[in-house]
């Protein structure tokens, strides 16, 4: 393959490993297995050090030979390179030795981790001559298709459930976004956008663009690497909707290994789902390797997928790595915002409530070992899912601007202090 | 008749055609009445047993067969089928 396509080689069939060109398709011919990137990494190997890594800007973009974009990404630039915090108050409630959050909740520009699947798909969307972009979405990602669709130039269509929470929906519809509503969950969503977009040649992200958009996701596993000092944490609790970002962190541990970066060691990749949705976290409990469809009922509506693309991968790779996967009811989720909140002072959404619930239980199964090191994936803002908390959190006390109003409400709270 | 739309990646085995029609029946049977006048395209859809492959979604009236009856679901006259492939989305 030329030098045109980068480090880039060919589109590859997870399936049968017939290769394509690397155009915008994403679906075997033969046996509708899905197509990935296949890489050069001789090349990559020779090219990326930790010293090249470290001499470049602090975003996604430093890993840039291990992501499918031919030149010089244009869309995004300055995504990623997230927070990862020590939650040594977490870990303390949790039971376990070492913890950390890699916070994407505060992810450029649009609070989630679809900023890094998006900054890839548009990126090479562009090389690939596209003028309009689209997606299917249960809001974040509409969030950020729109915003960095605005920001590059390109018209954008998102479609989402008709109910989804009003951050998500006025987050995409201030960039100016076509936002189209479809009165279905998110599985007929995503139905109606493969149908879409075999009749009209756009860019879908997550339809015929999609080997290139997952590729965005390793970018966390490759960052939650290089924060931690050049490391794979013994344990990853990954959040799962479609399942794609969890098959995508375990790929940047295996290929940071397969670059000659870090030693090869051995991880536990652990997903989280919601009760009201859980087809791959019941799959896995049960031995499974296969999913069956379920219709959503969640607050977790940014994983309300119930038909989950990658859920096949996703059991394989917890199997693969001896992993488990448990799932949290409504309830749960909101204990789990609550106590990320409270303890680390980190607001997440409700998939952010699922991956510390789901933590907690991995934990006190002795699944996660008290003894070890644990890295939780924070994926999006809890000010986008106001209405999963509104009413769940206590509620302001109003009085007037009188020091002895405010004595008095002191004084119930802590009579010590004011009696002194 | 039954009218089944056909995605891209079968379009060139059906001469072209984004929908094709089809008598009445069951899903099952819709593939094998496709299957005989498109030679190859129950080979891309199912496995060497027969069965729809995992990558393979079908939808009558927008419902995913496999919450109605999967390939022994009926269809009707006027029924619409859409085959999608499973791998998009999340």
């Amino acid at each position: 393959m030329s030098q045109s396509h980068g480090y880039m080689k060919a589109l590859k069939c997870r399936e049968c490993g017939r290769e394509y060109p690397l155009a915008a398709t994403h679906v075997c011919e033969f046996d509708f297995g899905p197509l990935e990137v296949a890489y050069d990494y001789d090349r990559i190997k020779k090219s990326l050090t930790r010293a090249v890594i470290c001499s470049r800007p602090q975003t996604m973009w430093r890993y840039r030979e291990l992501l499918p974009v031919a030149g010089e990404p244009t869309v995004g630039r300055q995504v990623g390179y997230t927070p990862l915090v020590k939650a040594d108050r977490l870990a303390q409630r949790l039971g376990i030795r070492e913890l950390w959050i890699k916070n994407d909740a505060v992810n450029y520009p649009t609070l989630s981790f679809k900023d890094r699947v998006v900054s890839v798909a548009l990126s090479r969307s562009v090389e690939l001559g596209f003028k309009t972009v689209a997606c299917a979405s249960t809001g974040n990602l509409a969030n950020s298709v729109a915003a960095n669709a605005a920001a590059a130039g390109l018209d954008a269509y998102v479609f989402i459930p008709s109910d989804l929470e009003l951050g998500k929906v006025v987050n995409s519809l201030v960039y100016g976004a076509n936002v189209i509503g479809i009165k279905g969950h998110y599985d007929e969503v995503n139905r109606l956008c493969a149908e879409i977009a075999g009749k009209y040649g756009w860019a879908f992200v997550n339809v015929n663009m999609r080997p290139y958009y997952a590729e965005g996701s390793k970018s966390m596993g490759y960052e939650i690497i290089e924060q931690l000092g050049w490391r794979v944490p013994e344990h990853t609790v990954v959040p799962m909707a479609s399942g794609s970002l969890l098959t995508k962190v375990h790929k940047a541990y295996q290929e940071f290994i397969k670059v000659g970066l870090i030693e090869d060691t051995k991880w536990k990749m652990h997903g989280a789902q919601a009760t009201g949705c859980s087809p791959i976290s019941s799959a896995q409990k049960a031995g499974l390797d296969f999913f069956k469809p379920v219709k959503p009922n969640t607050i977790a509506k940014s994983l309300a997928i119930g038909t989950p693309a990658d859920g096949f991968y996703s059991l394989k790779v917890m199997k693969e790595t001896g992993g488990h996967a448990d799932d949290v009811t409504d309830d749960e989720i909101r204990e789990g915002i609550r106590l990320l909140a409270e303890c680390e002072g980190i607001f997440a959404e409700t998939a952010g409530g699922v991956t510390v619930g789901v933590a907690k239980k991995l934990i006190a199964a002795g699944k996660i070992a008290a003894d070890s090191s644990a890295v939780l994936c924070i994926t999006g803002n809890g000010l986008k899912t106001i209405e999963a908390m509104t009413g769940h959190v206590g509620a302001t006390r109003e009085i007037r601007p009188s020091l002895r109003e405010f004595e008095a409400l002191l004084a119930h709270d802590q009579p010590a202090m004011v009696a002194a | 008749m039954v009218h089944i739309s056909i995605p891209p990646t079968l379009r060139q085995l059906c001469g072209g055609e984004e929908t094709v029609t089809v008598r009445p029946g069951t899903v099952g049977e819709a593939v094998t009445q496709l299957h005989h006048r498109f030679n190859g395209i129950r080979d891309r859809l199912c496995d060497e047993g027969g069965r729809l492959r995992g990558s393979v979604l079908v939808f009558v009236n927008e419902e995913d067969i496999r919450f109605l009856n999967e390939q022994d679901t009926p269809l009707k006259p006027g029924d619409l089928v859409s085959i999608i492939p499973a791998f998009a989305g999340g």
